[in-house]
């Protein structure tokens, strides 16, 4: 196929300025995209409320994609469940039968903590989750993590809010809108989250890896503890994220760490919790003022 | 299907006393080029990057389709609403999109005769350069993912570009459907 013949100028003026001028107003659109990507490469929040907004005017649609995204997920589910329903019976009723001898020790741990708490006069304070809400959209042609919770101002959400699902952490707040709010994944490579090993405590960082994967950084150097399978929680180091919530399992081990796979998938999960940013608990005062030499 | 042409009737065809409504026929590009942007973040919640900039491929098949529909400057409107919905630092879509409106019209300029080949190759180029210099901004504005995460999504999108251009073919149809009553 030619080009269409409108195209070439010729001797026409009116035609060569016009040409002249869409290339000069193409140019200009370009310097200006440069200038505001200086601004918002050293100014995060300058645009800011303008993708609040956005997010806030098309969170009926990304709303109504969710729940078509989520009844998929479950026609899906049925399908596959039809034909598995034997053998995962047999295996949920073994797992339930172990779950509840579980489950009984678990009170019994949970008593017992409670009383060691109240000796050592430490208050739990779980003051339960801000609200909950699905997350209706994300980034994917990016490589940035940002998915769009439903969820803002109107439901108590505040910037810097950890956000959960009910199997283990999914990110925490960035932005806040009227009725939607940013939150930065942990699998973004932006976010860095303090975590330890379940088991005894290991401590280290869990940064997102661009892939969808986490990776793991001990703070303590040397031999690598880690082994696959290990579950990681926060823990709660630095504040906002509520020590103990899972986040990822091992699944690589590394010389310095270890890549983890989420636990909590944003992917499969229908809704998710926002919680209260965790803040440490001041440590008392000293109870006598320092010695004057 | 309504969008494909029946045999000897071309759906662009006027018939009796009907036209093509202007506002269609010039409104139509920039309403799926800004519903391209929006639907890939609401197709999943992706945890890597596997979805086409789908906003991108509907804006270059739009200006391969009919270069002279789109003005050179539509990269500035259209690549601001993309960065609303992208993740992408703003301004990395005005930029891009506007550079990539300029190239694109150079390219064709001397590329006197075009076919199906041609044009892809053409597309493969400015997808490929988009998606890495995307990577490299959003690395700028905060990220350190590595080169490998973008590599299945170039690849999806190196594919995907020909099915977005029998898109934008529809809905060229579509937009030239005469539907205003003449008086």
């Amino acid at each position: 196929m030619a080009p269409p013949a409108n195209r070439r100028s010729g001797f026409s003026r009116r035609a060569q300025y016009t040409t002249f001028f869409s290339y000069t107003a193409g140019v200009l659109g370009a310097v200006l995209g440069l200038g505001l990507l200086a601004i918002s490469l050293t100014n995060h929040d300058a645009f800011g409320p303008f993708r609040t907004i956005a997010a806030d005017v098309t969170e009926p649609a990304a709303e109504a994609g969710a729940k078509t995204r989520v009844a998929g997920k479950g026609l899906v589910a049925t399908v596959s469940g039809f034909f598995r329903t034997g053998t995962q019976q047999a295996r949920l009723q073994r797992e339930l039968d172990e779950a509840k001898s579980r489950l009984v020790q678990a009170q019994a741990i949970e008593t017992e903590n409670r009383r060691l708490k109240a000796l050592l006069g430490l208050r739990d304070d779980n003051p339960g989750p801000v609200t909950y809400a699905r997350l209706t959209a994300s980034t994917g042609g990016s490589t940035r993590r940002f998915a769009t919770l439903g969820a803002g101002r109107d439901r108590g959400v505040v910037k810097g809010m950890p956000v959960r699902s009910a199997t283990g952490l999914v990110g925490r707040v960035l932005e806040v809108g009227a009725s939607t709010s940013r939150v930065l994944l942990i699998t973004d490579t932006e976010s860095l989250v303090p975590v330890r090993r379940a088991r005894d405590g290991v401590p280290a960082f869990a940064q997102g890896h661009g892939d969808g994967t986490i990776r793991i950084r001990l703070v303590n150097l040397g031999i690598n503890p880690l082994r696959k399978g290990d579950v990681m929680a926060t823990s709660g180091s630095g504040g906002l994220y509520r020590p103990g919530t899972p986040i990822a399992v091992v699944t690589e081990l590394l010389r310095d760490g270890a890549i983890a796979r989420v636990i909590s998938n944003p992917s499969d999960t229908d809704y998710v919790l926002v919680e209260k940013a965790w803040a440490l608990a001041e440590p008392p005062p000293l109870s006598s003022e320092p010695q004057a030499k | 299907m309504a969008l494909l042409p029946r045999f000897g009737t071309p759906a662009s065809a006027p018939r009796i006393n009907r036209a093509p409504s202007s506002l269609v026929a010039h409104g139509l590009p920039w309403v799926t080029i800004v519903l391209g942007s929006m639907l890939p973040s609401w197709l999943m919640i992706a945890s890597a990057p596997v979805l086409p900039p789908l906003g991108f491929l509907i804006f270059i098949a739009w200006r391969q389709l009919r270069p002279g529909l789109l003005p050179i400057w539509a990269g500035l409107p259209l690549g601001m609403a993309d960065d609303l919905f992208s993740g992408q630092p703003f301004g990395s879509a005005v930029l891009l999109w506007s550079v990539a409106a300029i190239v694109l019209e150079l390219i064709e300029a001397r590329l006197p005769w075009r076919n199906f080949l041609t044009e892809w190759l053409v597309a493969i180029g400015l997808i490929v350069a988009y998606v890495a210099l995307c990577l490299g901004i959003a690395n700028l504005g905060g990220g350190s993912a590595p080169v490998r995460v973008v590599l299945p999504q170039i690849i999806i999108s190196m594919l995907f570009y020909p099915l977005s251009g029998r898109f934008v073919a529809a809905m060229d149809r579509l937009r030239l459907k005469p539907i205003v009553v003449l008086r």
